[in-house]
């Protein structure tokens, strides 16, 4: 017997995603996806976010790695309240595993909650997690080949920050061809051009975001 | 290496629907994989075998799909294939396209007893 079904295979999780979503609208509390491959400079860029932004704006960190500790402490150091997932394995978060976080949370004194993903440039571009918009990272060193290579992600994220402009002398990457490169894939893209190094570009990073919590609170 | 868990959803997708249909024994299931999703059908392919085996589904087929990208052009509101994930329409240059097909995740058919 043949059965037509027609059903997402993530509908589960996209389930789980929306309701995560209802509770952070009810908040007023924007949340973005924090995504890039391993070492691109994830936990970096919030360090810096938060501490710019610390007499503004109250951010909370979800930090999602397959083992350790390690980022949640790093944000510890900058005060603000940070959780810690272990995957275990696993190559994403996925809604369930930041639902199981809230309740370290105290919603009403946040303006942002940001969930920095596993390091990972596929996996984690395919499941919801209940945020407004993902936020992605391709440091120079990677290469302006990753758009192409990587084509989800890039279409998926908000945002593109390009990190570590301040070792464009020594590799040989352009940022023109990363921008060119990645909006082919998503005309929509919103590009900084950032060192979590040196601090060059992250005001005009961080005002944007002041700009967007401000347009949910 | 995500497909273990999509491998996971699919089951748990299948499982519920031979219950709607009080069927007991899976031949095959067929599966849209969108050109954009980040799935790799072999590695698929491979998970399914794998949590399959040893259970009442062991021996049941994944057929797969893969679903072409393609979109519409706001501007010109003519239709092409997405080509190289360039997200430009090939009439007028616009690059306000509307995904039409590509992004699929979805299983279509099950064939059951």
């Amino acid at each position: 017997m043949k059965v037509s079904v027609v059903k997402n295979i993530l509908a589960a999780n996209d389930r789980i995603a929306q309701e995560n979503r209802a509770i952070f609208d009810e908040k007023n509390l924007l949340v973005f996806n924090l995504m890039s491959s391993p070492g691109a400079g994830k936990t970096s860029l919030l360090e810096k976010t938060i501490v710019a932004l610390k007499d503004h704006v109250n951010i909370g960190v979800i930090e999602g790695d397959i083992q350790s500790s390690k980022d949640a402490e790093r944000i510890a150091e900058t005060g603000a309240p940070a959780v810690q997932i272990n995957t275990g394995g696993a190559c994403h978060l996925d809604g369930n595993m930041i639902r199981d976080t809230f309740h370290e949370f105290d919603f009403d004194a946040l303006d942002l909650l940001v969930v920095e993903n596993v390091g990972n440039l596929v996996c984690p571009a395919e499941f919801k997690v209940g945020e407004d918009f993902k936020v992605m990272i391709l440091s120079v060193t990677e290469g302006e080949d990753k758009p192409a290579k990587y084509p989800l992600m890039f279409h998926e994220s908000r945002v593109l920050l390009i990190n570590k402009i301040d070792l464009l002398p020594y590799v040989d990457c352009s940022v023109e061809r990363i921008r060119e490169e990645s909006l082919k894939v998503n005309p929509d893209l919103t590009i900084f051009e950032i060192s979590c190094k040196t601090g060059e570009g992250l005001d005009a990073w961080c005002n944007w975001l002041k700009g967007e919590i401000k347009a949910k609170a | 290496m995500h497909e273990m868990s999509i491998a996971q959803s699919l089951l748990d997708v299948v499982k519920e629907e031979m219950r709607k249909n009080n069927a007991t024994v899976l031949k095959s299931v067929l599966i849209h994989i969108g050109q954009l999703s980040a799935i790799v059908p072999e590695s698929l392919s491979f998970c399914f075998e794998v949590m399959t085996s040893g259970t009442e589904l062991e021996g049941a087929k994944l057929n797969m799909e893969v679903i072409p990208l393609t979109g519409n052009c706001r501007k010109c509101d003519r239709s092409f294939e997405i080509k190289n994930y360039a997200f430009e329409c090939p009439f007028c240059d616009g690059t306000d396209i509307e995904t039409l097909s590509g992004q699929e995740l979805s299983i279509v058919e099950m064939e059951v007893d």
